[in-house]
């Protein structure tokens, strides 16, 4: 078996005095995507952004081998880490062409995958991103992540407020840079989720309580509905 | 007519001066939320070294205007850069001890030019064409007013193609709008601060020196009694916005200089009371962004 391209192990973190994560266990295997998955507020956005160092944590944090926890964000990043916010966050005022250019790191970014993906993004490339549509919008903030070879994608609810159509084109999306990177996916539309994920890591009040198999795991209802407060369907 | 024309040039003139101070502390506050009040002090040290710079070449020459410019602004450069990095980096987010260390260094340092300089005034000279006057629609406006103005501008567009054109201008813009997600991006967003820094301290440097040549003279107290009002120009205009700053100095400067004429001296009232109600019906600013 490989080694993981990411590991965590007891990860805590904190908002000021507010505990938001306790101890999260998890790990990320090469080729594939890992779903993190668990009710609002179980603390699976936070887990991505104490992965990243945007917020205080506690624990191990590895990437392929290597700790990152004591670095600073930006480092992280650079060490081959692409994120992929929740609400996007692009630069509303800068224009799609400069979104892009910002997030090159590589001397040779993979513009031409960016292109093959979002070819209506690259063709708005003088308009300002906060004129976009959500949608929009959701396709500059995962071409920014694709233009660099990194190792691991973070992609926090990249299916968050859009229409069913825009849903199926940023899973297709993504499903397209999962043959490229690895993904680590908080989703809560099951049914993306299912589809795109191998592995899933269940989230509740700040502690792992799941990890295992995809199709194992959304295919026991009762641990579906139990876990995450659905009915199994919800995912079909 | 010809005092209307007199007082807008004027107006003008101190606009340009208001805005070179003030540009550096809008960019400083956009992309740092970093209140310095140590940016007078980097005037003032421009101002003085300036001016020790054209009395050594000659000071009636234009070659030494310019080479007093050139020191201010690398004074400028190199105090800020120096201050971030030494004092201010160690503190981001942590805004209480930004403005205690900024106050503190602005008050040593008025006390360290005293030691130097002394505390009067010291008056200046310059070439002769900046002493005289030229005729205007009937005023006969100060020259120095056009170089303060021709500045600012060269000033304004420089930066404004540093934003645009490159890639610290790139990073800068984004931050101001989203620090974190420009880290996030794996941009290490401090060198970017020493380089707003060192820009904002620059301007502020021009700005000492033509303010010497604006009043006649440098003092210690110089770039506090210029700070106040870049301040007010910086929260008029919208904190982090380059146009709004150019804008509010302009609206702030002409208001102080109609009121001071035909109002009896009231200029600075005015300009509070301008501020009060931009903060009571636009709180962001002319151009800010709204929180």
């Amino acid at each position: 078996m490989t080694a993981p391209v990411l590991r965590v192990v007891g990860l805590a973190a904190s908002i000021g005095s507010q505990p938001v994560i306790e101890r999260i266990d998890l790990e990320v295997p090469a080729g594939q995507v890992t779903a993190i998955l668990g009710r609002n507020g179980a603390g699976k956005t936070s887990t991505i952004k104490a992965i990243l160092g945007l917020i205080a944590r506690t624990g191990t944090v590895e990437l392929a081998g290597e700790r990152i926890d004591g670095l600073p964000t930006h480092r992280i990043v650079q060490r081959g880490v692409g994120y992929v916010p929740e609400d996007r966050e692009v630069f509303g005022s800068l224009t799609v062409s400069e979104n892009l250019r910002l997030a090159e790191r590589d001397t040779t970014p993979r513009r031409e995958l960016v292109a093959e993906l979002f070819p209506d993004i690259v063709s708005r490339g003088s308009q300002r991103a906060g004129t976009l549509s959500g949608g929009q919008q959701q396709m500059v903030s995962l071409a920014r992540a694709l233009l660099n070879d990194n190792r691991i994608l973070l992609v926090d609810e990249p299916t968050k407020g859009l229409a069913p159509k825009l849903v199926t084109e940023v899973a297709s999306a993504l499903e397209r840079a999962a043959a490229v990177v690895p993904i680590l996916l908080v989703e809560q539309n099951l049914h993306v989720a299912r589809r795109l994920a191998a592995h899933v890591v269940v989230i509740e009040s700040g502690r792992t309580v799941h990890s295992g198999p995809a199709a194992e795991f959304f295919d026991d209802e009762d641990r579906v509905a139990r876990l995450l407060g659905v009915h199994g369907e919800a995912a079909r | 007519m010809s005092t209307v024309i007199l007082l807008l040039v004027t107006g003008l003139g101190l606009g340009a001066l208001y805005f070179l101070v003030a540009s550096g502390l809008s960019l400083i506050y956009g992309l740092m939320g970093v209140l310095n009040f140590a940016h007078g002090s980097f005037l003032t040290l421009a101002a003085f070294l300036g001016w020790e710079t054209a009395r050594a070449l000659g000071a009636d020459s234009w070659g030494s205007l310019a080479a007093a410019l050139a020191v201010g602004a690398l004074t400028g450069a190199i105090f800020a850069a120096g201050t971030e990095f030494l004092l201010i980096r160690r503190l981001y987010n942590r805004h209480i001890e930004q403005v205690l260390v900024t106050v503190g260094l602005a008050l040593a340092t008025v006390a360290l030019f005293d030691g130097i300089w002394g505390t009067d005034p010291q008056f200046i000279r310059g070439p002769q064409w900046l002493a005289e006057t030229t005729l205007l629609l009937d005023a006969r406006i100060p020259n120095n007013r056009f170089l303060l103005i021709a500045v600012a501008a060269l000033v304004l567009v420089a930066i404004v193609l540093f934003l645009r054109f490159t890639r610290y201008g790139l990073i800068i813009r984004a931050g101001v709008e989203n620090r974190s997600m420009v880290t996030a991006l794996g941009i290490d967003v401090r060198r970017a601060f020493t380089v707003v820094f060192a820009i904002g301290g620059a301007a502020a440097g021009i700005g000492g020196v033509l303010a010497s040549h604006y009043f006649g003279y440098v003092s210690p107290q110089l770039g506090g009694s210029l700070l106040i009002f870049a301040f007010i120009v910086t929260v008029i205009g919208g904190l982090g916005s380059l146009p709004g700053a150019a804008l509010a100095s302009v609206l702030v400067a002409v208001l102080q200089q109609f009121a001071n004429f035909y109002l009896g001296g009231t200029g600075d009232l005015m300009v509070v009371l301008l501020l009060a109600v931009v903060l009571l019906v636009r709180p962001s600013g002319l151009f800010g962004r709204k929180s």
